[in-house]
């Protein structure tokens, strides 16, 4: 039987995964996007696990609102990304490196 | 313990049977007959002229933005929607305020022509 | 129906945010828009002040709660968003963001701030700071052309979206083991017999509140974001927020996981001494004001966690009159910065400061008194605050830690002085710094924060019995 422990391992797993993308990233901020994204859902899976196995809903409803959250973020994030665009002609990861001191 | 993975081990292999079938069906059962036409690039209602891989518009991402923000808010509705009948006019009212907000933000992109095109 | 009087602070800002919104959007008019922003902090100012009282009241079903300590940060973030917008509007005028967006945007940010402050719920917490978040990357991001910008709102946005998802987790890890997000709850059923559970979600907690405070080991975006930003950003984020994150951690760790007060102790005193150390040896080499001022604000979290993690009432008074002087502290010190750039002309190296004292000794004076309270020399408030903060430490046993905090600002002291020595004892520039046309208003405001600094520093004693009061009435 699939128990509590299967969906925390994969939860655990998915959010390495998106740490991994976001720290070994070098290429593309897309990517990172892509890893944010990926980091939130993996907290939604611990949550509806929990909230499941603990029969409160309230695990639920907070995953809700993380997705639209989320929604939210994704939003500014490809705003932020089409001015960086526009600045800089780039959008590689390596090439944010006007601030440095 | 392992037999607890029977059924994944049955969806995998339903899983490749679905994929696989109706390739070895194609492969086995249809009629050859090559054409260069056939293996070109194929882009619907026009010629294809350029890389498929090409930049989008940045209009085009303006739209989706404000999509993804409108689309993901309304999922807020639904849960509303199965247990108005228990929350009565307070439940009510509380949607209206937070469609009425959804309304503010639209109102400001309308007004700031972010849905023009052109 | 819920009481929602509670919050009626709360409802009257989001209502006159969603209202610049449209006033921008009619009539693209940005003096409209800062006389209603102006007009909304007041008016939420007076709401604050007609529904205190020395009572913890919960609405929305436990999500939100109103007491003392909040009424009182919230006052303060109030009086520190309207000090900023005045600082800034010059600033933005000159730089075309002088528009409705900025102050929308700045409405929000306090709006998530003020759920942030009264939370009773991990998702009250979430939402508060995430409002706040995306707010200020949006701000930081305001300045489409400058390239600096731009990409400090991408540092910005990545690292901070990191945060929430190492805060997040370690929510869902508190969920799973305590069964309830209501904070009051989690202290009530924490359970000890799960002990790696317990640490593991500690662990993420921390990290995400480390990211959001700007405290090393995970400041790494700090110096980026405050040097990058619009000046005008960076003194509102790197002044009002931090009564917030104050209120989050205090929130979080006193409201929410006190019975595991022996875990996040620990776990907070790594992250002081770390930040103490790089926040004011990295400040020392630092030629970008901006930059050493981010350092600063590094090692001022340090100082503040101190307070925090001495776990006593003495402790969290410490911390919340630390972060009250330290918001009216980089008030002073950034809007001096924003004060001094016009036109196209940023005053961000501490070289643009040279001789300032010749040309406007007034101005050298306000600015002076800012680097000296910061640096913790008495008579200014900055003294006090470090004082009490380590007088809590002693009591509370932590002897080693309130060495190394008097040692670390023994050598952050140099870089405040230097400004000062810059200002005092160098030639000043061919050109003059000020702008011929500058405002009455904000000359009179600089010139009262200074009065502030000097005359809290003499007079400290109200200041901290409020802070005291605050926090005993709100953890009893």
């Amino acid at each position: 039987m699939i128990g509590l422990s299967h969906y925390l391992a994969l939860g655990a797993v998915l959010f390495a995964i998106s740490v991994f993308g976001i720290f070994l990233n070098r290429k593309n901020v897309i990517v990172l996007l892509m890893a944010i994204e990926l980091m939130l859902l993996a907290v939604n899976i611990n949550f509806v696990a929990f909230s499941h196995f603990l029969g409160d809903a309230a695990g639920q409803v907070f995953v809700f609102f993380i997705l639209t959250v989320a929604a939210a973020e994704s939003a500014i994030g490809l705003a932020i990304l089409v001015a960086l665009f526009r600045s800089m002609r780039t959008i590689n990861v390596d090439d944010l490196d006007q601030l440095k001191g | 313990m392992l037999e607890n993975y029977f059924p994944v081990l049955l969806f995998i292999l339903v899983g490749l049977a679905i994929g696989v079938i109706p390739m070895l069906a194609g492969w086995l059962l249809a009629p050859s007959r090559p054409d260069s036409e056939k293996l070109s690039p194929y882009e619907c209602g026009f010629e294809a002229f350029e890389d498929a891989r090409m930049k989008f518009d940045v209009r085009y991402y303006l739209v989706a933005i404000l999509f993804i923000l409108f689309d993901l808010e309304i999922a807020f509705l639904f849960p509303w929607a199965v247990v108005l009948g228990e929350i009565g006019l307070f439940g009510f009212v509380s949607m209206v305020i937070f469609l009425a907000i959804l309304v503010v933000g639209f109102a400001y992109e309308w007004m700031k022509g972010a849905l023009e095109w052109e | 129906m819920p009481d929602l009087l509670p919050a009626l602070p709360e409802i009257f800002v989001l209502t006159l945010a969603c209202a610049v919104l449209l006033v921008e959007a009619y009539t693209k008019n940005g003096y409209w828009s800062y006389a209603l922003t102006q007009l909304t902090l007041l008016g939420a100012a007076v709401l604050t002040v007609f529904t205190t009282s020395a009572d913890t009241v919960y609405a929305f079903n436990g999500l939100f709660v109103d007491d003392l300590m909040g009424d009182v940060l919230k006052l303060m973030t109030y009086l520190a968003a309207i000090v900023s917008v005045v600082y800034s509007r010059t600033y933005l005028t000159d730089r075309g963001m002088f528009r409705g967006e900025y102050f929308a945007l700045l409405l929000f940010a306090v709006l998530g701030m003020m759920v942030m402050i009264s939370a009773a719920h991990f998702l009250s917490l979430y939402l508060g700071l995430e409002l706040l978040s995306l707010s200020l990357y949006a701000m930081v991001a305001l300045q489409r052309d400058s390239k600096v910008a731009t990409e400090a709102a991408m540092k910005y946005f990545v690292l901070g979206a990191l945060a929430s998802g190492l805060l997040l987790y370690g929510m869902s890890l508190i969920y799973g083991l305590t069964g309830s997000l209501h904070l009051a709850e989690v202290a009530a059923t924490v359970d000890f017999r799960n002990q790696t559970v317990l640490a593991f979600g500690l662990v993420f907690l921390l990290a995400g509140l480390g990211f959001k405070l700007g405290a090393a080991p995970f400041h790494m975006w700090v110096p980026d974001i405050y040097h990058g930003a619009p000046t005008a950003v960076t003194l509102f984020l790197g002044s009002v927020p931090k009564l917030a994150a104050f209120a989050f951690v205090m929130r979080l760790l006193v409201d929410g996981l006190h019975p595991a007060v022996g875990d996040w102790q620990q776990m907070l005193a790594v992250m002081a001494v770390v930040s103490l150390v790089v926040g004011n040896l990295a400040a020392i080499v630092q030629t970008n004001i901006k930059r050493m001022l981010a350092y600063s604000t590094i090692a001022h979290m340090g100082f503040l966690l101190l307070g925090v993690l001495s776990g006593s009432y003495a402790g969290y008074s410490a911390a919340m009159f630390y972060v009250v002087t330290y918001v009216l502290m980089s008030l002073g010190a950034f809007g001096m910065v924003v004060y001094l750039s016009r036109g196209g002309f940023e005053a961000e190296r501490v070289d643009d400061f040279r001789g300032l004292n010749a040309t406007h000794p007034w101005l050298a004076a306000v600015m002076a008194m800012m680097m000296l309270s910061m640096a913790g020399l008495p008579p200014f408030l900055g003294f006090y605050a470090k004082l009490t903060v380590l007088q809590a430490l002693v009591g509370a046993g932590w002897l080693w830690l309130a060495v190394v905090a008097v040692l670390m600002s023994l050598i952050g002291a140099y870089y405040y002085l230097r400004v000062v020595k810059v200002m005092y004892f160098d030639a000043p520039h061919a050109e003059p710094l000020v702008p011929a046309t500058a405002a009455g208003d904000v000359r009179a405001l600089l010139s009262l924060n200074g009065a502030a600094v000097l005359l809290l520093g003499i007079l400290p004693q109200p200041l901290i019995t409020l802070c005291a009061y605050a926090i005993q009435a709100s953890f009893r």
